[in-house]
């Protein structure tokens, strides 16, 4: 165990060190320049711009140069808000997209799990049939449909939520978690359904009803607890994509999260801000999996963690 | 199978304590926006009692403040708040003409019209001490100073303050710039030339005073958050946290003119998405709402529906030299025909329809004035205009000339749905009207675009241009030859000529100044047909109609709300 965890640590380094090579050299490869009115300066001005920020040397030594700084921990400063740090940045703008994304995939997986049970325990029956409808709204109709349609409803027309904003505290993230959850309760559910219809057809819930188990009993006890396994390994990617944040539900909702400096920052060519959040996000990614894949492990027997084969 | 269970159990307790763990910032969050919400709470009650109705603005912004360093701005929300925070020598009034502001009067100037020599005014920073010549010369310096790299200092001050040209060239130091405090209150501005705009530049965010003392003590922390700044304007920055989406201007009490200011409180927030903006505006917390899109349709014979002129323009560049090889563009029938053959009636209207016009010409309505007060739009007229027979006149004439029966050309856009939309209707519209113009599209983001232009590998581009200051001079300065942004190879000696009369000889008669531009933006149209203009950009917004007295200016900051207040909303 102890071997297969440092050789996976090993690995969580390496590919961390990939992803940050590959995205600078991709970075520095789109057109466009970080700064903002480059047009309007003549060769000399920009001259002076471009050597203030390490912008004229050349793109290998710049790829040093940050990568020396990020072994520091320094991530630098954004272009886009001249006066920021990148650490900064993500900091303040990771809060609202934590909350948002812990939330809906709290709420999205809860209610998920329960209509794939009802699904798979009333099964080929109008629960079944609502649940699989549910889930195929859930993943067919985009976040930003549905979540429009809760701000003008819920907001404006019967105003029992606030429309947007991040100004009233708990009630401010109610409307874009759900909106967040929808994706998560569809993936939730379809998974639940299908490994319980599995289960429940197996020999051993066979014994267990034939040893007088109570239905109840039968689908928590024996079903549920199996069927969840499959649902682990999903649930860590999604939850990574949750927690750092989504674009569409931030600016719909105008909250200050950083799923949308994802974006921004690469229509604006802001380098440090692309370099900062790609890492981020690929760090909080690996270390997701590497938990899901030791918690895989501990729940499930069948498989064996060694350090032999990976 | 008791070891397992507890193992099982374990994993479990792990997941949730994830989640746990990922809650857990959320009472600091929540907690933080409460400690806001008290604090403005504090700060209202106490100044609604003064007026009988609450001079509270509740404003929407559709990007966050990149920076309030005035040597940094470079962008349309910085600037607009620079404008109401701060006060340069100049700001524009209610008419958009620059007036003395900081500047006690008018300055003396020099007979050759270089140097200007300002009075200032008894006016305060936020923090009370007084606003003097030299926050001025240092500010200037600062912004023209290669280590501060500001974009826009070198940008609006070439050419136009003394030095500044060599010391963006690296030949002079920046210390030698042409501005110096004679004594606290009076700054001496030294010119590279006479420069008839120049007093309205002053109103311009790149010239605001910068108190040395207090930029120099916070160092690397100036303009990180409103704590960190200095205000002499209208009103004082608060509970902006340097890249957040909420802010708040409040009225400043140290401000020379203050009985003038009515609004006590403008909130902001940044919202991005059309439709949550006008939710917000139909919900009541918002008292302007821009629109776009379908939103501008929908709301179209809305009775709050206010539309402005922008001073943008969008133009075809015809580029007469693809990648050094000569295009059929470089022909002038052909420039006339397609300058000729499509409808900006339509267009604008159909097409558009957010409130742009049909451009009949180069320089905006709405935007630079006489003496008397006359739009220079009143001087040409319309040129150019839609007219399919001398289209087609032009066309044939054009073909025959290049030997060909029929043309391909690729129209170069924006990728925006609008541009989209607009390019289409253009092509159909061009195809229909020439007999034998193929029209390729291609579409591409804003970067990629200015590549392509610079590279000048396009045949005609859909590009646009907004004023730097207040003054044709802005869009004229285009198309000199070989200039930055010409890209397209046009040139004519007469065009050039008239350009350096208008910055030269002609620079202090107005009159003949004035003449002189009309004639060169009739070369560029009418006679070289070296753009065709498309459309003049409008804005469509709603607007409580208790909210009065807010001014929209032509460039620099785009909204005044020093003379704003709310009427009638109880």
């Amino acid at each position: 165990m102890a071997k297969y965890i440092t050789r996976r640590v090993i690995y969580m380094f390496i590919t961390f060190f990939l992803i940050a090579t590959a995205t600078f050299f991709l970075m520095k490869a789109l057109p466009g320049s970080p700064i903002s009115s480059a047009s309007k300066l003549s060769p000399s001005q920009l001259a002076i711009v471009e050597a203030k920020y390490g912008l004229d040397e050349p793109v290998p030594v710049q790829y040093g140069k940050y990568m020396l700084n990020l072994a520091k921990g320094d991530l630098g400063n954004s272009f886009q808000f001249k006066n920021a740090s990148v650490t900064e940045l993500i900091v303040k703008r990771l809060g609202p997209s934590f909350i948002l994304g812990s939330q809906g995939l709290i709420l999205g997986v809860t209610i998920g799990i329960m209509l794939g049970m009802i699904a798979a325990l009333r099964q080929n029956t109008i629960w079944d049939y609502g649940s699989t409808l549910i889930a195929i709204v859930g993943i067919s109709i985009p976040s930003f449909v549905f979540a429009t349609f809760l701000q003008y409803w819920l907001g404006v027309k019967w105003g029992i939520l606030p429309v947007a904003l991040w100004k009233d505290g708990w009630l401010s993230s109610v409307m874009p978690s759900i909106a967040l959850a929808m994706g998560p309760l569809a993936t939730a559910s379809r998974f639940i359904r299908t490994e319980m219809v599995e289960v429940l057809s197996s020999d051993y819930i066979t014994l267990a009803k034939s040893k007088g188990a109570s239905g109840f009993e039968v689908a928590f006890k024996h079903a549920f607890r199996n069927a969840l396994i499959p649902l682990v390994t999903v649930l860590g990617p999604l939850a990574a994509g949750l927690l750092t944040g989504s674009l569409v539900i931030e600016q719909i909702f105008a909250i200050p999260g950083i799923g949308e400096q994802f974006v921004k920052s690469i229509m604006s060519n802001d380098y440090s801000i692309i370099m900062g959040t790609t890492l981020f996000f690929s760090a909080f990614l690996i270390v997701v999996i590497f938990v899901v894949d030791i918690l895989y492990g501990i729940i499930d027997p069948r498989i064996r963690l060694s350090g032999g084969n990976n | 199978m008791k070891n397992k269970k507890f193992l099982w159990l374990f994993s479990l307790l792990l997941v949730v304590g994830l989640f746990l763990a990922a809650c857990g910032g959320k009472e600091e969050g929540s907690k933080t926006t409460t400690d806001e919400k008290e604090k403005e709470e504090t700060t209202t009650p106490a100044e609604e009692v003064a007026a009988d109705e609450e001079q509270v603005l509740n404003l929407n912004m559709s990007a966050e403040i990149p920076t309030l360093d005035s040597s940094l701005v470079t962008d349309a929300v910085g600037f607009d708040i620079l404008n109401n925070t701060n006060e340069g020598l100049y700001r524009l009034n209610q008419e958009n003409v620059a007036v003395p502001a900081i500047s006690d009067g008018e300055p003396t100037i020099s007979e050759d019209g270089l140097v200007y020599t300002f009075k200032l005014r008894d006016a305060n920073w936020s923090d009370g001490s007084p606003v003097t010549a030299n926050d001025f010369e240092y500010a200037w310096k600062r912004a023209m100073n290669p280590d501060t790299a500001s974009e826009y200092g070198p940008y609006m001050m070439s050419g136009v303050i003394k030095n500044a040209t060599a010391i963006s060239e690296g030949t002079v130091e920046y210390t030698e710039l042409g501005v110096k405090a004679l004594d606290e209150k009076t700054l001496e501005v030294t010119l590279e030339k006479p420069i008839p705009y120049f007093l309205s530049l002053m109103s311009f965010g790149t010239f605001l005073p910068l108190k040395e003392e207090f930029v120099t003590a916070q160092g690397e922390n100036y303009a990180k958050n409103s704590e960190a700044l200095l205000y002499n304007g209208p009103f004082t920055l608060k509970g902006w946290d340097g890249t957040g989406l909420t802010w708040q201007l409040v009225k400043n009490d140290q401000y020379w003119d203050k009985d003038t200011v009515k609004l006590t409180q403008i909130n902001y927030d940044v919202v991005k998405e059309t439709a949550t903006s006008v939710n917000l505006y139909t919900n009541g917390e918002k008292d302007r709402a821009g629109l776009t899109g379908e939103y501008a349709m929908q709301y179209a014979n809305d009775p709050e529906l206010l539309t402005e002129a922008d001073t943008s323009i969008f133009w075809f560049k015809f580029n007469q030299e693809r990648v050094g090889k000569k295009s059929p563009l470089a022909n002038k029938n052909i420039r006339e025909a397609i300058s000729k053959a499509f409808n900006k009636d339509d267009l604008a209207s159909v097409v558009l329809a957010n409130g742009s016009m049909p451009a009949n010409y180069m320089i905006p309505k709405d935007f630079t004035f006489d003496e008397d007060g006359n739009d220079f739009r009143d001087v040409n007229g319309d040129m150019s205009t839609f007219n399919v027979e001398e289209a087609q006149a032009a066309w044939e004439k054009g073909l025959k000339e290049l030997g060909v029966t029929e043309l391909t050309l690729e129209i170069l856009g924006g990728d925006s749905d609008l541009s989209k939309k607009m390019d289409e209707y253009l092509k159909s519209q061009l195809e229909t009207n020439l007999k034998g113009l193929k029209i390729t599209l291609k579409e591409v983001p804003f970067s990629v675009r200015l590549e392509l232009d610079t590279s000048q590998d396009y045949d005609i581009q859909v590009a646009g241009w907004g004023p730097d200051f207040q003054d044709p001079y802005t869009f004229l300065s285009l198309w000199e030859t070989g200039g930055g942004n010409n890209q397209m190879s046009y040139s004519n000696p007469e065009y050039d000529q008239l350009l350096k009369d208008i910055n030269g000889k002609l620079a202090l008669d107005p009159v003949a100044r004035w003449e002189a531009m009309a004639k060169a933006e009739k070369i560029i149209i009418e006679q070289d047909f070296a753009i065709a203009p498309i459309y003049q950009r409008g804005l469509m917004f709603l607007v409580k109609p208790y909210v009065k007295g807010v001014v929209s200016h032509p460039f620099g900051g785009d909204y005044s709300y020093k003379w704003a207040y709310i009427e009638g909303k109880n």
